[in-house]
């Protein structure tokens, strides 16, 4: 049994996105909006070039540094032309997006929308936010937006239904129950087995209790707040939620409960990343985009910001 | 039937209406209505077919929703579902029959000393029918095992049927109701003619036949009970949609759903044809007996 705490725990996605922004600074070495300018002594001197498109309309600058060469908002295949429309779930929950107002700006997800959206060089009232279910969401079929982020874990057999971003974050896991649940004071997974478990549909945390924790006949709510009711009325005794959600959860929604400890990784959940209609070619240039403002340390802020508390737990290894 | 069949042996000699002359028809009155079924059904499908698969997402849908692998890959999971609600479903329909008919009966009940009994009956069928379904399994199957009473089971599952029972019984009464009210006074006032007690009557004249006049309706109401077990899932339980929902959040393929509905048509068109069969038979008893 290991005590850690949990602002370490949590800033160890961030340590690494540190990283990859130290490497980066090479040939990443400032913001974007003064790189858009670097760039225009690559491209021929276009006069009325605008600062945003100058670096991409050319399409040919590879080394340019900050901007994205062939993916100005001008070449982008969006939804609506000169807009980004960007799917998420109806209502949408704290850390992820606060207030259940993700024009706000203001949460983990949404905030992170609004940096990408500035990379691709998007005004923030171009940035349009379309509600839907999960259930819409993997759907087959045109989508209303060009890409959807509610904290959608990509995984293999998902891939073949649709297209993923590259992954922008990946939550540790939380083992959520109340204080007199049979969960508490466990070491290992093998204590954990015969629990009474249950879990949200849709969500990898499911997988997670049948695959890694290897529990049988998990009850599985249509939502959240159906599988906290079940956690406080005793019908089941524990979950897991991802690390934020947990945090959050205890601290508003059901501060009954408590995050009795964190859990070792799922090696097939590879982490959060944004949902694409399959074969969508935005998928290229929403990468450049996200990989410019992970090494820039933007994930790695707002995770600070909204995704860590201080909680001491438990950590169990295996 | 014998005078009939001897009024057409000897047509000459007898009055009375001459026997129906049998009719001839000519191939194109035989086989042209046939033809016209067959030509304009296939027409219609056909054409419902290709307006639907030369749909620009058609290969997309055929994928997510038609993917043979994926229902071989769901079936075991969705087919264990599916035994929880047959088993649910069963398991209901003894107790809501027989409840179903106590409740009928209290209602049914004249007299002052069943003021009690008819006003529970009363109370009990507004209540339990005027709530939605998922409703009733929501605050049974997730607020009684919260209650944690002491020797009560805390299984969701089993409150949750409860639940379904509890609402069902409220349409079986009233279907049973209708059916007592529909056997004619005399037959009462001929039980009391004979002597019969109130009780005697109610067992011995009026639900056996109150009983016969509404199978059908309780047959239908047995198949919409076996695809309301599926509301189950709102409370964890493991049943056939909620597997076919998990295949699908897991995959994005829908093509469990489809193995889901497969398996609620394999039991519930049987039974459709069964409450036809049943119709028909009453309906030829009847008609038999009136004739």
């Amino acid at each position: 049994m290991v005590r850690r705490n949990l602002r370490r725990s949590v800033a160890a996605a961030a340590a690494l996105a540190l990283i990859t922004a130290a490497c980066g600074d090479g040939d990443a070495d400032a913001p974007e909006v003064d790189s858009t300018e670097e760039t225009d002594d690559t491209g021929d001197d276009t006069a009325e070039e605008e600062e945003e498109d100058a670096a991409t309309e050319e399409g040919d600058g590879d080394e340019q540094a900050g901007g994205i060469p062939g993916c100005s908002v001008d070449e982008l295949a969006l939804f609506e032309p000169g807009q980004l429309t960007v799917g998420t779930g109806d209502p949408v929950f704290p850390p992820w997006m606060l207030n259940d107002d993700p024009a706000s700006g203001e949460g983990f997800e949404n905030g992170l929308v609004y940096e990408l959206a500035a990379e691709l060089g998007f005004e923030d009232d171009d940035v349009v936010w379309v509600g839907q279910s999960f259930e819409e969401a993997i759907a087959p079929g045109t989508k209303p937006y060009d890409f959807s982020i509610q904290q959608i874990s990509v995984t293999e057999e998902r891939e073949e239904i649709v297209d993923f971003s590259m992954v922008y974050y990946q939550p540790d896991k939380a083992l959520l129950a109340l204080p007199d649940s049979p969960v508490v004071g466990a070491t290992s997974l093998e204590e954990l087995v015969d629990a009474n478990w249950g879990a949200t549909l849709g969500t990898t945390d499911l997988d997670y209790i049948e695959s890694i924790i290897g529990a049988s006949d998990v009850a599985v709510f249509d939502d959240q707040a159906t599988t906290f009711q079940a956690l406080l009325g005793g019908n089941i005794d524990a979950t897991v939620i991802s690390f934020p959600t947990a945090l959050f959860a205890t601290a508003v929604q059901i501060p009954e409960a408590e995050i009795v400890a964190s859990l070792p990784a799922d090696p097939n959940d590879s982490g959060h990343g944004l949902l694409f209609e399959d074969g969508n070619p935005l998928v290229d240039c929403v990468d450049q985009g996200l990989e410019a403002v992970i090494e820039r340390g933007v994930v790695e802020e707002l995770v600070d910001e909204y995704l860590i508390g201080d909680a001491d737990v438990v950590e169990i290894t295996g | 039937m014998s005078s009939e069949r001897a009024a057409s042996a000897e047509p000459a000699r007898r009055a009375g209406p001459r026997p129906p002359v049998k009719a001839t028809l000519t191939p194109r009155e035989r086989y042209l209505p046939l033809t016209i079924s067959v030509v304009s059904t296939v027409v219609v499908f056909g054409f419902a077919w290709r307006v639907i698969t030369s749909a620009e997402n058609w290969p997309l849908i055929q994928r997510q929703f038609f993917n043979v692998e994926a229902m071989r890959a769901s079936l075991p999971q969705v087919f264990s579902g599916f035994l929880v609600n047959m088993t649910v479903w069963v398991l209901a329909l003894v107790v809501i029959a027989v409840l179903g008919i106590v409740i009928a009966v209290f209602r049914s009940l004249t007299g002052p000393w069943a003021a009690p009994l008819r006003v529970f009956a009363v109370v009990y069928i507004d209540l339990l029918r005027g709530t939605p379904s998922i409703l009733l399994v929501l605050l049974f199957g997730l607020g009684v095992p919260a209650l944690q009473i002491p020797g009560l089971t805390s299984s969701r599952l089993f409150w949750g049927s409860v639940a379904l029972v509890l609402g069902y019984t409220a349409y079986t009464s009233e279907v049973y109701r209708s059916g007592i009210e529909a056997v004619p006074d005399g037959q009462r006032a001929a039980a009391k003619a004979l002597g019969l007690t109130q009780w005697q009557t109610l067992r011995y004249s009026i639900l056996p036949q109150a009983v016969r006049n509404v199978i059908p309706a309780l047959l239908n109401l047995a198949v919409a009970l076996q695809k309301d077990v599926a509301l189950l899932s709102v409370i964890g339980a493991r049943e056939a949609v909620r597997e076919a929902q998990i295949f699908t959040a897991r995959t994005f393929n829908f093509s469990s759903y489809i193995v889901a509905t497969v398996l609620f048509l394999l039991a519930t068109i049987p039974m459709a044809r069964l409450t036809d069969w049943v119709t028909r038979r009453d309906q030829e008893r009847r008609l038999q007996r009136t004739l």
